[in-house]
Formats: structure tokens, sequence, C-alpha cells
């Protein structure tokens, strides 16, 4: 029999309605490979694997009748930043020990509806704060990848590291991700799988831990271009108990796959040509450049003067409305608390325990930036220049463009405990340059496995669409990926 | 604008972390390498610009200003560090 574990969504979904296996058969393989992988690539903080039995029993009797919606009896892992009722949701951080929501967030509950199967929770960096999922009270994920003939750990890249190590390293078909300044499109970069952070309203954001509210929003991450569409299809909706839920019908994204790029404007902005950017990343976009001409699209230059200014802006927004979000751990309601002699030490003593170093330093950014006397200079400055971002992107669609092309990350997967990298926060935040402006302003953007480098990790391309025009990132990222092939990181571990 | 250990303790305070001197020294740094990065924005002409409130073009949807409790006080105590009666227990706060 094959390895039901190397299937995609979209063969899977083929071979249970035709009873080629069940879902149970399905669902046991990839509890195998959790159980087999877990201690040595970390990507599962919670497995539920008496719950995924369950719900695989649920989806066979529902396919046996010939019954069931889209993703009926597909094991996916959820982000642990996702409410799942009764189930570990703790956003990988220690102030929410032991939490176990009596509800269930939209988008999980869009997935079980269409007939998923929840495999348990996937690692993230806490509170998803972070670009190497080294901040997770859990400790780091292990990217599946290596450097040829190296055995030394690499990152998944993060907040999403779980999901995207889950994805690539086969211990689930498909995983929630989410997306505040990268955290979907970086990891999926580093891991060689597809993430795709949709518009701002597409998916809601009810039941998903905050982290900066005009940012956020959830998106899968999955092993093809077209296994994420189906995934993005179940999970976005439009939600009344989201205010940001966007009301717009969501479309068939599948459909747009396999549809020709003729004469689709594809556009190029020079300023992501970053100083010091690796020859790699250069010959990367060049080659993207050259698949999208080949199949009949238009390239032409765009300019974007304020690129460079969105991720320090960034470093004010999603700080100040982090340091918001973040108040409500209080050590009264839920999770832990630390005693003090009276109720402000309490506060103190627990937020000083419950809180890593990353999660502690934007919170206190946030409270500094958003204080009496400073406001102006620093957070209302920086809303004006997301309206200048937001415009850069505004001109490029109202000249006609239809998608843009970037590198998704400046570098490939990096080592784990990096010395330079943690020796300063901010050359750790530039992972994100190319996918910040994407959240800044409300933006889709998938990244799609592109190539692997000289020393065989992957690389990924980001498409960057108009607001809720998925459908084109789809379209388009299809044609990347049958140029680029697919990449699978070869199994040391298990 | 840079901020100094003194700064620190008191945005520590504000924000209800506890910090230790040598914590304070430590976030000191790190709060200036960020701040120093952010200052590039002085760059930008913002001059006449509005600032951005939504990304999306949408009137805030309203929901109908009604009762809404569903009974559910033991669901939400059920995480709760200390309870009793469907009340959060915390230390005394009033003499």
């Amino acid at each position: 029999m094959t390895d039901l574990t190397k299937l995609t969504i979209a063969e899977a979904r083929d071979g249970l309605k035709t009873k080629d296996y069940t879902s149970l058969e399905l669902t046991d393989a990839f509890i195998a490979n959790i159980e087999a992988a877990n201690a040595q690539l970390n990507a599962y903080v919670a497995v539920t694997a008496d719950k995924a039995r369950e719900m695989a029993r649920a989806s066979d009797e529902k396919l046996a009748k010939g019954e069931g919606g889209a993703l009926e009896g597909i094991p996916l892992g959820v982000k642990d930043l996702f409410a799942t009722e009764g189930v570990h949701t703790q956003a990988c951080s220690h102030i929410l020990d032991g939490f176990k929501p009596a509800y269930e967030s939209t988008v999980t509950a869009n997935l079980w509806a269409d007939g998923a199967v929840m495999l348990g929770k996937l690692n993230m960096d806490e509170f998803a704060m972070g670009s190497s999922n080294e901040t997770s009270y859990y400790g780091p994920v292990i990217n599946p990848w290596r450097k040829t003939g190296s055995n030394q750990d690499l990152v998944p890249g993060g907040s999403s590291g779980g999901s995207a190590t889950a994805v690539a390293a086969r211990l689930c078909m498909g995983a929630t991700a989410t997306d505040t300044g990268g955290s979907i499109r970086q990891p999926a970069a580093f891991t060689g799988t597809v993430g795709i952070k949709p518009t701002y309203g597409r998916c809601s954001r009810w039941g998903v831990v905050a982290f900066a509210s005009s940012l956020d929003q959830a998106g899968p991450i999955a092993n093809t271009v077209r296994d994420s569409a189906i995934l993005l299809k179940s999970m976005a909706s439009v939600d009344p108990k989201d205010t940001t839920s966007v009301d717009i019908e969501v479309p068939d994204y599948e459909a747009a796959i396999g549809n020709s790029v003729k004469g689709l404007k594809i556009g190029i902005p020079a300023e992501y040509r970053m100083d010091g950017m690796p020859d790699e990343i250069e010959d990367l976009w060049q080659k993207g450049i050259a698949w999208l001409k080949d199949a009949g699209a238009e390239i032409v230059d765009i300019a974007m003067p304020h690129t460079k200014y969105a991720l320090p802006a960034y470093y004010i927004v999603a700080p100040a409305e982090a340091s918001s979000n973040l108040a409500r751990y209080d050590g009264v309601r839920y999770g832990l608390r630390v005693p003090g002699k009276d109720i402000v030490e309490m506060y103190e003593n627990t937020r000083a325990e419950g809180f890593g170093e990353e999660v502690q330093r934007r919170i206190l950014i946030g409270t500094y930036v958003l204080s009496a006397g400073y406001y102006d200079a620093y957070y209302l400055k920086a809303q004006k220049v997301r309206t200048l971002i937001k415009r850069d992107f505004d001109l490029a669609w109202e000249n006609g463009v239809d998608a843009i092309l970037t590198p998704a990350t400046p570098s490939a997967a990096f080592g784990v405990a990096d010395q330079d990298l943690h020796s300063d926060p901010v050359k750790m935040y530039l992972n994100d340059i190319f996918t910040v402006t994407v959240n800044m302003a409300g933006l889709p953007g998938i990244s799609v496995p592109a190539g692997l480098n000289k020393e065989g990790l992957p690389l990924g391309l980001q498409l960057i669409g108009k607001p809720f025009d998925e459908s084109t990132l789809f379209q388009v990222g299809q044609v990347i990926e049958d140029a680029a092939g697919s990449f699978q990181a070869e199994k040391w571990w298990g | 604008m840079s901020v100094d250990t003194e700064t620190v303790k008191r945005v520590a305070r504000l924000a209800r972390i506890k910090v230790s001197e040598d914590d304070a020294t430590r976030m000191t740094g790190e709060l200036n390498a960020i701040l120093g990065f952010v200052e590039q924005l002085d760059e930008v002409n913002i001059d006449g610009v509005e600032p951005l409130t939504s990304v999306v073009e949408q009137t805030m949807k309203k929901r109908v200003d009604g009762v809404t409790d569903g009974n559910k006080a033991a669901d939400i105590v059920k995480n709760a560090p200390a309870s009793e009666d469907n009340f959060f227990m915390v230390p005394k706060v009033v003499e």
C-alpha cells in the first residue's frame, strides 16, 4: 500500500470518495508519523489522537453513505492560537497554562463543519511574536530541512513554525496558521510549503487569540497551491461575530487553478531589492519573472517608494496593539497566577513570570509609544506612514497590475539559537521585510516554493494580490509551482 | 529618542510587569535598538496624510443592543485560577 501521508489533500479527497482507504486509516497513518517524529521536531504541543479517531469514524460513516463536506475525513493540524473547545489553547505561552476554552474559533468550526479531522495543536512563537519559533514556552520547532551534508538543526521560521514543520514533515495534510507580519509566508518559505495570508477580513478572527488586531489574519499552510486553495475555501467565511469580517461571498478558489496567466500584468517593485540581499534571492526572483513571462504574463516595473518604512512602522503599530490586547492576562480570569502581597503585585508577578522575553519587550515598546506625550510622535506617525504604504499598492492596482511578484524572505532558514540574530532584536525582525508590507495594507499574499539554494534549502517567492482577489494568487501560484516543481526534505527524523 | 533605565522601569510599572534592576538594564538597550530602528520614519513626509484607521473600506457593522448574557457564568469562571460561587477571586483590594 502507498504511504497515505504522502498524499495531497486533493488526492486524498478523491481516494476517500472512491473508498480506496478510510479516513481512520489516513488518520492513523498521521498519528503514527507524529508519534515517531514529534520528539525530534517538536511540531505538536498537544496531540488529540482519540478525538481524531472519533472524528475520522464519523467521517467514514458519512463517506460510506456518499455524503460529507469539502474536507470530509482530511486530518489537519491547528495552530495553538485558535480556540478549540475543551482542548489545549495556550498561544504557546506560560501565562495561558491549562487554558481550555468553552468555545470554538470560527475558522476551526468551519473546518470541522466541512468534515476535517483534528490531529492536535501546533507549536508556535509565544502569542505569534517571533520569526523562528524559538519564543515558544514549549521550546523551538525543528525544520525538517537541513543543509546538504549537515546535521545542524535549523528553525522552521515563525510564528507558524509548528504548522510549517508539520506540513513539510507529513505530520498532517494541512494546517491552520496566522500571519500578522509574515507568520504564514516566512515559515512556508523556510520549509518548502505553500502558505497564504488572505485579505484582512476574509477569515474571521473570532476565537483566535489576538496579537495585533488590525493586522492579524488566519490562513492555511499546505503542500501544494491547490491544497491551500481547498483549505482557504473552508476557513474563510462571513462572520457576524467579527466586526471586521467583510461581507463578500467566498469564491471557489480551486476553480482559478489551471487558468492561463496570459495577458496578466505582474508588477516587479525594485524597492524589494535590499542592500546586502544574497545573490541566490535575486536569482530566484529572476527565475520567477522568467517563468511568468514564459507563461504569457506581462512583466512591468512598478514603484513602491515606501516599502522600506513598512517594517519600522510595523514595529510601532503591532506592539502598540499587542500591549493593549495582552492587558487581559492578569492572573484573574484564566491561566497562570503568581501570588503577591496585594493585587497589583500579583499582576506584576504573574505577567513577569508568564510572559517570555520577546513578548515583554513588545509590551514595553507598545506601552511606551502609546504613553502620554509620545502618541503623536510614534503611533499616529506610523499610521500615517501606513496610509502611504497602502497608497503605493493602490497606485499599482490603478495602473492595471494584477499581482506583484517579490521574494518571500531575505534568506533561507537559519540555525537554531543563532548568536548573531539573538544579540539584536532588530536583526530577527528583518526576516519579515518582504512580507510585512502586505499586512500593513491588508492585502492577500501567498508564498510558493520556487527552488533550493546552493546549500539545499528551500526558498519561496511571494505573490501579492488585490483586496479579496486570492483567486489570482492561486492561479499565478500554480504557474510557479508547475515551473519550479515540488520539494521534499530528505527524511532524517523518526 | 531614546529611553533610560528609569523610563523603562516606569513603563514596566504601567504595563504591570515586574522587572529587576538587571532586567531593566538589559531591556533599556533592547528598547533603544528598536526605537533607533523606527527613527527612520522621520525621513517620511507625512504632511497632510490621514492616518490609516481601517485597511478595508467598510462601514463598521453594528449589532442589536440587546442582552446576550447566555447564562454561561460557569463556563466563564471555569478557567479561573480561583473562583467561588461564579465569582473571580482576587486578593483583598478594599480594607
